[in-house]
């Protein structure tokens, strides 16, 4: 199609051969536009009350606007972009307005650099803006060339981080979409705070090492070891009180590591305590074998505990800490801990107890449970001390039998 | 000595532009050149810059505006350059978002909605001006190009047919013979053209490329090679060839397997999305070891493309991701939509070849049917369309 075009053009050029009495103009399919059309990259990182800012703006566009080429040789030097520098921010930075409710964000300049893109040099104009307040929303308005070049688009990818991770959001500015509203995640501290407690509480229900020493340690809970045997406990009132002791020192115990470690007091190499976590889960389930704690398991969840703790302590440290939010992050953490710890204790307390007279928990429940998580953690023991892979290799094992 | 620095100064350069993580930085050398402006007799003329002048200062003045953004769309359509397009808007500012400006307007606003593919909206301006006006040419022929390009291939023809009346018997001919070309009539209607081009006296040389590109293209769909190349080597000798003609010549030697030739010819084109397309498809047929870094920059460019949003180039896009990225599933969901803007040989040609690759069989089963209904003759489309059958 674009050949007509051409044709449009050919005969404005050649009315007298045509011997035509209207003017044509070409008309060019996007294909003869190959080339890439004007837009500048505008980054925007919320940092506290402040913004940190970073503009790219090709210099062919300035030169259009404001004209860059001083000696008009069609050749932008450095020095030419060095001479106009400052007119041209106040060109570029009065086509950008950056609002925080209502009030203006005043913007500071900073440095000119230089940088490369698919289609040619650009100016970086760096900039501060100062809101009044915390930033939770952004207004901008853009209107850079819009007067010159309706066709321009201001790209914009805006930085910000929430309580613990960091969003990016991108938007495209034109004549039709100047102004802009941007709602960034609440940063007010009851959110942030809800959003470590949600932290905690996945962690436990994700982190299936913590389930299963649990488990461990309240699977015989309901019941008690006479005569070499489990038997179920006659009454609520001990079992009670036993699991109230249990999670009661598991809690305590974890608490107090994850605060040293978090507070860096002290630290203790990631690979130790997951092994040992590993190690502490296949005696915990050894122990409903072979019974040699009894009465004081809640001693056992406490000692285990200290290094659960340890393990908290480095998921907590990888959502990425500052200084003022440190405590908020830890009590918010803990807090979720122990909520989805005492879900778990709530799903599975009452179904132990209500089966705790059958054979069928007394021994296979106890029995082949307590096996199946002493296999499961020995497995993991090896893959986090022995650094074996052994869980991703269970596909190729299988199929090595053929049972796949 | 001098020259040492200055090569250094140069490699510097390179490196800076094209390292992988490259970061903003402070050029050492005041005198390094950061961009070199696209040198334009007519727009640096001092007639072009009191038109300027002129508008700047009485901006609602209807024939300055227009007269300014005629000049504009011609540069953009000799540069390839969007932003010109970009600037002919800008001066149609008072009138753009009226319902009904002045006529003159209505047809350049048509011109631009086509050049950004809005071809409805195009069609829309083109129908009120001709309301208006039933004698604007100019008109009849920008419908006829859009409607042809949409496959509404009897609309398409009455819009030529308007042009008997209005313009010289080679520009309507060639408007009625490439629409009748596409729709079943493909020999007659090169034959037509072929006859009235030669027996056309004083053609200016702008009409000489334009026909013969035209008949180049028609004869390479016949499947004549021979008679194709020798009219793509006519076309090119009469003037600086334009990018249309060398891309539409690159993609027939491409198919001839003579991809030394299409180097030869777009290695100075590489500003040029769709001619870079052409020459990293050339240099990876070749062999070339630069074929990887043309096929980077080429994916740049559509990333760059895709951050605004622009559907503009998704006929290249299907192509570079099914010749160039091996990836014929994201190829077929582009040129599907494509399809749904444009569809001529090309656009057809990137979908089924995808769909075949994707072994997607409803996407085939489309494309075959397509083209029988059409009636599109097209030696490449229907190689590809009979082993599908064959299968």
């Amino acid at each position: 199609m674009i050949y007509k075009n051409m044709l449009i053009r050919v005969i404005k050029k050649h009315i007298s051969w045509f011997n035509c009495c209207f003017v044509l103009l070409c008309l060019c399919s996007a294909n003869a536009y190959a080339h890439k059309p004007s837009d500048s990259y505008l980054q925007l990182a919320v940092q506290e009350n402040k913004l940190l800012g970073q503009w790219d703006i090709a210099l062919r566009d300035l030169d259009f606007a404001i004209g860059l080429d001083q000696d008009g040789n069609h050749a932008i030097t450095w020095q030419e972009v060095v001479n106009k520098q400052k007119e041209m921010q106040a060109y570029a930075f009065a086509r950008l307005h950056i609002q925080l409710k209502k009030t203006d964000c005043p913007i500071k300049y900073g440095q000119v650099l230089i940088d490369h893109h698919t289609d040619g040099n650009y100016a970086v104009l760096q900039f501060t803006a100062n809101c009044k307040g915390q930033i939770n929303q952004l207004a901008l308005r853009y209107s850079l060339f819009a007067d010159l070049d309706p066709s321009h688009r201001g790209l914009l990818k805006l930085t910000y981080k929430g309580s613990t991770i960091t969003t990016v959001k991108t938007a495209i500015f034109g004549p039709d979409s100047a102004s802009q509203l941007f709602m960034l995640a609440e940063q007010n501290r009851f959110n942030e705070f809800k959003d470590y407690v949600t932290e905690g509480i996945w962690h436990i229900w994700t982190g299936y090492d913590h389930i299963l020493f649990l488990i461990s340690l309240l699977l015989p809970a309901v019941l008690v070891y006479d005569r070499k045997k489990w038997q179920a406990a006659p009454h609520f009132k001990a079992p009670f009180f036993d699991i109230l002791k249990v999670v009661t020192a598991f809690t305590l115990a974890h608490s107090i590591t994850l605060t040293l470690a978090t507070l860096q007091v002290i630290s203790l190499p990631s690979r130790w305590v997951e092994s040992v976590i590993a190690l502490s889960i296949i005696l915990a389930a050894l122990n409903n074998l072979y019974p040699y704690v009894l009465g004081r398991r809640w001693l056992v969840a406490f000692s285990f505990g200290l290094i659960h703790g340890f393990g908290f302590a480095a998921v907590l440290a990888d959502l990425g800490l500052t200084n003022s939010t440190l405590v908020l992050a830890l009590v918010g953490f803990n807090i979720g801990v122990e909520i989805g710890q005492l879900c778990i204790v709530i799903v599975f307390v009452p179904l132990a107890y209500a089966l705790r007279h059958s054979k069928f928990y007394q021994n296979k429940v106890i029995a082949g449970g307590s096996i199946l998580v002493v296999l499961i953690a020995s497995a993991w023991f090896i893959e986090r001390a022995f650094n074996q892979p052994i869980f991703s290799q269970i596909p190729n094992f299988l199929s090595y039998l053929g049972l796949k | 000595m001098m020259m040492l620095k200055k090569i250094s100064a140069f490699l510097m350069l390179i490196l800076c532009c094209y390292a992988v993580n490259a970061k903003p930085y402070m050029p050492t050398d005041m005198n390094a050149v950061l961009e070199q402006l696209p040198i334009n007799a007519d727009l640096s003329s001092a007639n072009f810059k009191a038109l300027r002048t002129q508008l700047n200062a009485n901006p609602t003045n209807v024939n300055l505006a227009t007269e300014l953004a005629r000049l504009y769309i011609e540069r953009a359509r000799d540069e390839g350059d969007p932003r010109y397009l970009g600037y002919a808007q800008a001066a149609l500012t008072p009138w753009w978002n009226l319902d009904q400006p002045p006529i003159a307007v209505i047809v350049l606003r048509a011109t631009l909605f086509q050049s950004t593919h809005q071809f409805n909206q195009a069609l829309k301006d083109l129908d009120t001006a001709l309301k208006l006006d039933s004698n604007n040419g100019q008109a009849w022929i920008t419908r006829a190009t859009i409607l042809q390009v949409q496959g509404e291939y009897a609309q398409a023809l009455k819009s030529c047919e308007h042009l008997y009346a209005l313009a010289p018997a080679l520009i309507t001919l060639t408007c009625v013979a490439n629409v009748r070309n596409l729709n079943g009539d493909a020999l007659k209607s090169y034959q037509d053209l072929k006859l009235c081009y030669q027996q056309a006296a004083d053609k200016p040389p702008a009409i000489q490329v334009w026909v013969l590109t035209l008949l180049a293209e028609m004869a390479v769909r016949l499947g004549n090679t021979i008679a194709a190349d020798q009219t793509f080597q006519q076309a090119i000798k009469i003037e600086k060839p334009d990018s249309y003609l060398l891309g539409a010549y690159s993609d027939f030697l491409l198919d001839q397997n003579r991809p030394q030739e299409v180097i030869k010819l777009l290695k100075d084109k590489t500003n040029n999305d769709a001619l870079l397309l052409r020459y990293a498809e050339a240099l990876k047929n070749a062999n070339a070891i630069q074929a990887e870094f043309q096929i980077q920059s080429l994916q740049q460019r559509f990333a760059a493309a895709m951050l605004r949003a622009d559907t503009v180039h998704q006929r290249e896009q299907s192509r570079f991701e099914l010749r160039l990225m091996h990836n014929p599933v994201k190829a077929l969901a582009i040129a599907k939509l494509n399809w749904q803007v444009q569809k001529e040989p090309a656009d057809a040609r990137v979908y089924l070849e995808a769909a075949v690759a994707a072994n997607d069989k409803n996407a085939v089963a489309t494309m075959v049917n397509w083209l029988a209904t059409s009636h599109l003759q097209d030696a490449a489309l229907q190689k590809i369309s009979d082993r599908t059958q064959h299968k």
